[in-house]
């Protein structure tokens, strides 16, 4: 699997930046927690373009955690706009959440998330199985895209016979495979080593210089580093907006 | 559409593998499901074998004849209005039948005089007691309905004669003659010599009471001379359309008042009895024994329906951190919903099939260790066994799966 990753000293490139994908404007969250209403997100502006690879930053409470729900689709605001290609989402109900999620939003967590029953293979089709389509492209869409993250040869294993490493990676391609507009990564090095971690690292080098759009939430500065852009919450605010240096 | 194919297939796929990583817990799941459907399906079969025999009791009477008699089938309260009526004597069959002779298109058929009396039967050492001897004509050939296994009955010349010939029950040739032809024999009914000419085949007993295949059959004038008419007859009529039944029912009526010379306001001073009026007094009975031995039972499959909800709520419970995953990877609520009814109708299912080939194998040994016990299967149980276990899985089901298809899926991703 080595060839993935990309020799530390090499130069980075940027790409420029396409058409919006995220535009965020004046968003604020509450929640009740029995009678105290906590402020998670107080007016939060953000544009997100193709080709970008974007760290969201802060410290627990800051209100990461909520932007990032919001930026996945999976939690819609209090108040404010939100557009994702063009389309208000702020509004929306359950299942068009769940569409949008399904075609235009690849999800990595932490704790990878993969069905402990099924193979490497038929975790990587879930997603394609919700989107309609047919068992045979399934197959051949799953196997291409494992062999894409440097898992061809494990597709048939299960998760538990997979090291963290591999998990994370049968996570990325499941994020992958529908084609989504962005991938969504919450601390995806959180629960790996730290060699296994710039190996992921590199493996989103990969997939931004393919062409990706990827935002990563993180509270390690080292893994920020990575990104492109880097945007710092505190208090439900945003604190600072600009690339990495 | 196809989307929620493809999703039905990961569904149950999903269920099957989940079923088989928690083998114990989805076996204890399903046995109270298994309990339910033996005990339902049991009490089916109960149900339709006791049917089937009342049935087949019911037309050993004969859903062509009607019966003249002094007292109806039912019980009556004012019993003074019967008990003064005349008689019914062998002769009216003779006048009934010229009436019937001269009614156009007449229903009726035949009015055949039956006269009977509870004897003993002997051969040498052998003896068979409570033994029905019918006195009847000829005509009786016309109303009977059940085939010879010997022999044949008696005919005209010896039925005016009064020749002391008879026909027997089946059980009755068989506990005197002990498998040998009864043919040309020598029986004592009451004492006198009859020459055996005919035996029936097997025809069963009805309702277990009455035994069929224990009955004698002899000449009018003979069963006269032997036991006296004194205690009366009854008339068995045979009518032409079954499906005609209260018309004819009319005219036999219209025909007796003649015969007896009724005035007109005249109370019948007779009744006409027919087996579908013991159907209709014995049917609510029958059919409360089926409701409650249905309920009862059916307690037994609420109880495994309990079982399946409580399991389906813990599968909910501690998959809940996979469903907000699924929600984040594009499942909609139906796909959530769809997946753990799946899960629910599966052990049901499974239970169910369990369940059936228990009470088939069940319901083939009562038979063969008791044929006489009324059990019977049938593939209609199977479908409705089946249909009963998808819409206990289903109704069991629901309430867990539709939680789980509500979870939000922030809170979903979070749980630990």
């Amino acid at each position: 699997m080595s060839h993935t990753v990309a020799p530390a000293a090499s130069p980075r490139i940027t790409r420029p930046p396409g058409a919006v994908v995220i535009d965020i404007e004046e968003v604020t969250k509450l929640y009740k927690m029995g009678a105290e209403i906590i402020h998670a997100l107080r007016g939060v502006s953000v544009e997100i373009r193709r080709n970008e690879y974007l760290a969201v930053m802060g410290p627990s409470g800051s209100g990461k955690s909520t932007l990032m729900n919001m930026l996945g689709c999976l939690d819609t605001p209090t108040a404010g706009r939100y557009l994702f290609n063009g389309k208000n989402v702020a509004h929306m109900a359950d299942d068009e959440l769940a569409d949008i999620r399904n075609r235009e939003i690849g999800f990595v967590f932490q704790t990878f998330n993969l069905l402990p029953r099924s193979t490497a293979l038929a975790n990587v089709e879930l997603p394609l199985i919700y989107a309609g389509q047919p068992a045979s492209l399934r197959r051949e869409r799953a196997a291409q895209t494992l062999h894409n993250v440097g898992l061809g040869e494990r597709m048939m294993h299960k998760p538990n016979e997979l090291s963290g490493g591999q998990r994370q990676r049968v996570a990325i391609a499941r994020a992958l495979v529908n084609n989504p507009s962005i991938i969504l990564a919450d601390e995806p090095t959180g629960n790996l080593d730290s060699k296994t971690g710039v190996e992921i690292m590199a493996l989103f080098e990969q997939l931004y210089e393919e062409g990706n759009t990827i935002i990563v939430v993180t509270h390690e500065e080292d893994i920020a580093r990575h990104a492109r852009r880097i945007v710092r919450l505190r208090d439900g605010l945003i604190e600072s907006d600009g690339p990495a240096e | 559409m196809k989307r929620l194919l493809y999703e039905l297939t990961e569904s149950f796929r999903i269920a099957f593998a989940q079923i088989r990583a928690n083998k114990m817990r989805s076996a204890l799941t399903a046995l109270g499901v298994i309990i339910g459907i033996v005990a339902v399906t049991l009490m089916g079969t109960a149900i339709r074998g006791i049917d089937t025999g009342f049935q087949n009791s019911l037309n050993m009477l004969g859903d062509d004849i009607l019966y003249v008699q002094k007292w109806p089938w039912h019980n009556v309260e004012d019993w003074w209005n019967y008990v003064g009526r005349p008689p019914i004597t062998p002769d009216l069959a003779g006048k009934l039948n010229s009436v019937i002779a001269q009614t156009p298109n007449s229903l009726l058929e035949v009015a055949v005089p039956v006269a009977g009396r509870g004897t003993t039967a002997k051969f040498g050492e052998n003896k068979v007691s409570n033994v029905m001897t019918l006195g009847t004509t000829a005509e009786y050939s016309r109303i009977l309905n059940a085939d010879f296994k010997e022999g044949r009955l008696f005919n005209e010349t010896e039925d005016v004669a009064g020749r002391p010939v008879c026909v027997l029950g089946y059980d009755i040739a068989e506990a005197l003659y002990q498998g040998r032809s009864a043919l040309g024999e020598r029986v004592f009914l009451n004492g006198h010599p009859y020459l055996v000419i005919g035996v029936l085949a097997k025809q069963g007993s009805f309702l277990g009471l009455l035994n069929f295949d224990n009955q004698a059959v002899v000449p009018l004038e003979s069963f006269r001379k032997a036991f006296g008419t004194r205690r009366g007859a009854e008339l068995r009529v045979k009518f032409r359309d079954k499906n005609r039944l209260s018309d004819a029912k009319e005219e036999l009526a219209g025909a007796m008042r003649r015969v007896r010379a009724q005035l007109p306001g005249e109370r019948d001073n007779f009744d006409i009895n027919e087996q579908s009026a013991i159907k209709a007094q014995l049917d609510p009975i029958k059919q409360g024994i089926a409701l409650a031995g249905l309920f009862i039972t059916g307690l037994s499959l609420f109880v495994g329906a309990i079982g399946i909800m409580n399991i389906t709520f813990v599968s909910v419970k501690e998959r809940t951190k996979e469903i907000g995953t699924r929600k984040a990877l594009g499942a909609r609520r139906r796909t959530i919903l769809l997946q753990f009814l799946i899960e629910a109708v599966s052990i049901c299912l499974i239970g169910g099939l369990v369940g059936l080939s228990l009470t088939y194998t069940l319901v083939i040994a009562v038979g063969a260790a008791f044929p006489a016990f009324p059990v019977e299967f049938s593939i209609g149980l199977v479908f409705l066994s089946m249909a009963v276990s998808v819409a206990v899985g289903i109704v069991s089901g629901f309430a867990p799966a539709w939680g789980a298809s509500r979870l939000d899926p922030v809170v979903a991703l979070r749980y630990e």
